[in-house]
């Protein structure tokens, strides 16, 4: 299912599917600009930096939820990125073969799981440990700290960008691990041998060799899972705490564009400014989501080539 | 002397150096690993302790209904039922004939490689924005939320998925049983349709049931196209209840009984959904490459 899985296609000539892919990009995009039009004549370019979203006085602005996108997104790759390069390495290095099948099994399984599951698990089973343990700590040891401090400040809800970037972050590890892994098995053995025949260690191979063979995949790799991140809906919903604020705290209610929309659209009557708004979010989302896909892809593709010599 | 000595110390410590870094990250290896099948475990271990107390006869027979009033799910279930369904009939032929063109007849040319790069960009594509894009050509303009957009925005997920798997399904058939068809003087059609598709159709069936798996769990879709309805239905044009969504009401809600039921929803949902994965990829596992 992976994108690596595919088999090397034949050679390929030169030229570039950009201008149909602009197309079906366009009209995609357009729909949703064409809904989100209303609010974009409204409040012009403001709409992309207003950080108010004020239901009661009908004023609406992307800045909050955008900022909450990026935000959840980027810190969710902190976290998943270390955990998917362990596991893919563990898979493809380290694991006796029957447990890397196994293991591998398990990892495709939490990718299968619906996000509304990892949603309830997050709100019922990460959100108490948060507020009980994870944020008091971190106020105990940075609450004093100049600098620090505004990052762990707020009260304890448990709900909010750090807990959705840590569900992100578990969402998206399978994914990566799998075209990680993919990246790494893909390498010619012999390269790998030649290695451990000088007398490297299974480290040495992976940073020295593998790593920098695999650059672009593995890049490209992060990249997808990036855009998965900010794409998700579900999950993000049931622990963000629903608030359009922008401020330093990592602790404290948020919200992503996805989750705004899923959240707002019941409360908002077809045609009001309110919908038109979330059209709007929608088409900002996905030009940033699509943008993303695409380079990840270009990673992608241009490691597959280099890997096909 | 003296300097062998100081040499044979310096490589000494150098390689304990290089074990120690070995150990440690494949040691981090290990505990990345441990971590998220740890997940994984915590959260099937979360559903089944929350879930199974509600298991009934009750849950399967009774439709939604307020708190306290004994509801059930069966209304959800059968929505669901039907919209995936609906879903994979609508998205497996139009994504079985797409990848055919990709694998035989596109290959290479600039519309394939732009429809193959569409059809991945789908694969990743935000699902709320399927659904919003749904509600915008479909449900607006008809003036109702229905069955059948849900099961179109499900279909649209569905379908790359089966692409994927058909195109890549197809460049295993080996060559030679295509030459053996055309030698024969079988046309091309005949030769995909009797040979090459044959050949591939167990791989093409893992990608339809990944394909049922996935859609089967999608929430955010649905919640613009086909809303949810707590009553009874089977009219696909009117307003249709699902589990994910029945799951996502009752579970912001404060009462028990509701509670109880979204949990039990959730592992019903889960269990099916993995254990369709797991059929596939332990049937599957040997005809990989």
């Amino acid at each position: 299912m992976e994108i690596s899985a595919r088999q090397p296609l034949p050679a390929t000539k030169k030229n570039h599917p950009a201008g149909g892919v602009l197309v079906v990009l366009g009209a995609i995009i357009g729909v949703m600009a064409v809904g989100g039009w209303k609010a974009f004549a409204a409040f012009g370019p403001e709409f992309l930096i207003s950080a108010v979203w004020n239901p009661v006085t009908q004023h609406f602005g992307a800045a909050a939820p955008v900022f909450g996108t990026i935000v959840s997104s980027a810190l969710a790759l902190v976290v998943a990125v270390p955990l998917a390069f362990g596991t893919a390495f563990w898979l493809a290095a380290l694991a006796p073969p029957a447990a890397a099948a196994f293991i591998g099994m398990a990892v495709q399984l939490l990718a299968a799981v619906p996000s509304i599951i990892f949603g309830m698990w997050g709100f019922f089973v990460v959100v108490p440990l948060i507020a009980h343990y994870v944020q008091p700590t971190a106020r105990h040891l940075f609450g004093h700290v100049p600098g620090l401090s505004a990052l762990v400040a707020g009260a304890p809800f448990g709900t909010g960008l750090f807990t959705a970037s840590l569900i992100l972050a578990i969402m998206i590890t399978p994914s990566i691990t799998a075209v990680m892994r993919d990246v790494f098995v893909s390498m010619p053995t012999v390269l790998r041998e030649s290695a451990y025949g000088l007398g490297a260690t299974r480290w040495e191979v992976m940073r020295n060799v593998v790593l920098p063979w695999s650059r672009q995949g593995v890049i490209g790799a992060v990249v997808l899972g990036m855009g998965r991140a900010m794409g998700e809906t579900m999950a993000v919903t049931f622990v963000i705490g629903d608030s359009n604020h922008i401020g330093w705290s990592l602790f404290a209610p948020a919200n992503t564009i996805a989750s705004l929309i899923a959240l707002e659209f019941p409360e908002s009557p077809a045609g009001s400014l309110k919908l038109a708004s979330l059209m709007a979010l929608g088409a900002i989302l996905m030009a940033i989501s699509f943008l993303t896909l695409w380079f990840s892809r270009w990673l992608l593709a241009r490691g597959q080539k280099a890997a096909g010599g | 002397m003296s300097r062998s000595l100081l040499r044979s110390d310096r490589s000494a410590s150098l390689l304990w150096r290089r074990k120690l870094a070995d150990r440690m990250a494949t040691g981090l290896s290990w505990l990345a690993m441990l971590i998220v099948v740890c997940v994984l475990g915590s959260i099937l271990w979360t559903l089944f302790k929350n879930g199974l107390a509600g298991l009934s006869v009750n849950l399967f027979t009774h439709s939604m209904a307020a708190p306290g009033q004994n509801g059930g799910l069966a209304n959800a279930i059968m929505g669901s039922i039907l919209q995936t369904g609906l879903a994979i009939l609508l998205g497996t032929p139009a994504g079985l004939l797409t990848g055919i063109y990709l694998a035989e007849y596109g290959a290479n040319s600039v519309l394939a490689r732009t429809v193959r790069f569409v059809s991945d960009m789908l694969l990743s594509a935000p699902s709320i924005l399927i659904g919003l894009f749904i509600y915008m050509v479909l449900v607006a303009p008809l003036g109702h939320f229905s069955g059948y957009a849900g099961s179109l925005a499900l279909a649209i997920l569905a379908m790359p998925i089966v692409v994927r798997t058909t195109e890549d399904m197809l460049y295993l058939v080996p060559v030679a049983m295509r030459e053996a068809g055309i030698a024969l003087g079988a046309p091309k059609w005949r030769v995909i349709l009797f040979i090459c598709l044959r050949a591939a159709r167990g791989g093409i069936l893992t990608g339809v049931l990944l394909a049922v798996a996935r859609v089967a769990g999608e929430t955010a879709p649905l919640l613009f196209t086909s809303l949810g309805n707590s009553e009874w239905s089977v009219d696909m044009d009117r307003p249709m209840a699902s589990l994910p969504v029945a799951i996502y009401q009752y579970a912001g809600s404060a009462y028990q009984d509701w509670m109880q039921q979204a949990w039990t929803g959730a592992l019903l949902v889960t269990l099916g959904v993995l254990v369709v994965n797991i059929v596939v990829r332990v049937g599957t596992r040997g005809g990989r490459t």
